[in-house]
């Protein structure tokens, strides 16, 4: 398993691949709002903590379909539906690898870019501390969503419809536990709510995954 | 004598074939005559006006917008367990219906809150969430469509299905928490005194049986046509295999 992290790990890193891509568009999202709603101070103060939630969540999304397309088309999934391994696991093992080249530097990137979009100070434990706990379950949805669409050429559109959709609970709990810390209210819920999802998806998402994938592979 | 003989396509095109003249005529009785007794036969609500009919058509849109997923998901199960192709055309068969379903309910909801909350739309649970429905239905045809070999398909979209209903119920509290609503609660529900008044309530249970039976006629009709499209496709293939 950790040789099989590592090894993906290593291919993000190396080939230039989601780590570096996703993170710019991230930026050029949040840059974009800017223009696109007017650079009044306590307008996007208001709407930061949403925006950020949004962009963070397209990002991901750009970044799905390399989780398992290329080594769909060399055959290393063929390798490792064989190997030892289960499934499951080796999904499992793919999600935290997307998720530690893909969510990780967002959640790290995101009070930086925040502080572009004027959030209020009190706002950036409660985004931080929320992307950190949604971006998981973003990761692992994901991945359901990459297994689905792996024999499919040019399945990056039909990706995201179907992905999207699974992401409205996630979004919804992680926009309101943003912006309520922003608010200055108290987080608390929405917060538990989310990190609920997160380990309901961790702990029964790569079952869905290994089974469509398991079709995918017949 | 079991109802899994029915998995049986020849059986299957046999008894909807016999079934389905009784269902199309009980459809258009139920709908012709609870519509024009709703449309017609009962008076005006004295707030709402005359805008109150839309009910008879809105609220056994949603009722079968919701059971089309039900459906969908039970005709999944009985894929992924027991591997009868009928179930997995049916899935797929009623998924354009749905589709329109959750559509009616939306267009009728919009055209009724125009007038009633000055809105169009709001973005209330329910409304919300019949969104994220229409878009979960959306993402299944399109799964459909985009593969080409049909018991891959149907194992994908079964899945699909399964797990859009677990996220679509989470949308449907996520929601429900995100924002408060505008739309009133249920009209219509076991476990309460019915909460719409008599004289709306016997047409309404006529349309609704009109809208059921109206979905379970397609739904057959299209099971039917799948599975003819089926046959010729095997057909064809012999017949180029053979030279």
């Amino acid at each position: 398993m950790r040789a099989l992290l590592v090894r993906d790990l290593r291919l993000a890193l190396r080939a230039g691949g989601g780590f570096g891509l996703g993170l710019a568009f991230f930026l050029i999202v949040v840059v974009l709002v800017p223009f696109s709603v007017g650079p009044a101070p306590e307008l996007l103060g208001r709407i930061a903590a949403g925006v950020l939630w949004l962009a963070a969540l397209l990002a991901c999304l750009l970044s799905l379909d390399r989780i398992l397309a290329l080594d769909f088309e060399d055959g290393t999934l063929d390798v490792l539906a064989t190997a030892p391994l289960p499934m499951e696991a080796a999904l499992s093992v793919k999600a935290l690898a997307h998720w530690l080249t893909t969510g990780v530097p967002l959640v790290v990137a995101a009070p930086v870019l925040a502080v572009l979009l004027n959030l209020p100070a009190a706002g950036y434990s409660g985004l931080v501390l929320s992307l950190a706990l949604g971006t998981p379950a973003l990761s692992v949805i994901g991945t359901f969503g990459a297994a689905l669409t792996v024999g499919i050429k040019r399945g990056g559109l039909l990706l995201s419809l179907l992905v999207l959709p699974l992401y409205v609970p996630t979004l919804i709990f992680g926009a309101e536990a943003a912006r309520r810390s922003a608010d200055g209210l108290d987080a608390t819920t929405p917060l538990l709510m989310l990190a609920g999802i997160s380990a309901g998806v961790l702990a029964l998402m790569p079952f869905a995954s290994a089974a469509v994938l398991r079709v995918n592979l017949r | 004598m079991s109802l899994w003989e029915y998995a049986n396509p020849v059986k299957f095109l046999r008894l909807s074939e016999r079934v389905l003249p009784w269902l199309w005529a009980l459809a258009v009785l139920c709908l012709v005559s609870g519509l024009a007794w709703g449309f017609f036969g009962t008076p005006d609500d004295f707030r709402q006006g005359s805008t109150v009919k839309i009910i008879y058509i809105h609220v056994p849109a949603a009722l079968m917008a919701i059971n089309g997923w039900f459906m969908m998901l039970v005709a999944s199960l009985i894929w992924l367990i027991r591997r009868h192709h009928v179930s997995a055309l049916a899935a797929r068969a009623a998924a354009p219906v749905g589709v329109t379903m959750t559509l009616i309910a939306l267009i009728t909801g919009a055209l009724w809150g125009q007038p009633m909350w000055g809105t169009w739309w709001a973005w209330d649970p329910r409304l919300t969430s019949f969104l994220i429905l229409f878009l979960f239905y959306l993402g299944y045809i399109a799964l459909w469509s985009a593969i080409e070999d049909p018991d891959t398909a149907a194992d994908l979209t079964s899945v699909l299905c399964l797990v859009g209903s677990v996220f679509a119920i989470l949308s449907r509290y996520a929601v429900n928490f995100w924002n408060q609503g505008l739309h009133q609660g249920a009209s219509l529900s076991l476990d309460k005194e019915k909460n719409v008044a008599d004289v709306f309530y016997h047409p309404l249970l006529l349309s609704i049986a009109g809208f059921v039976l109206l979905f379970l006629a397609l739904v057959l009709y299209r099971t039917g046509t799948e599975i003819r499209v089926r046959r010729t496709r095997a057909l064809r293939a012999r017949q180029g295999a053979g030279g």
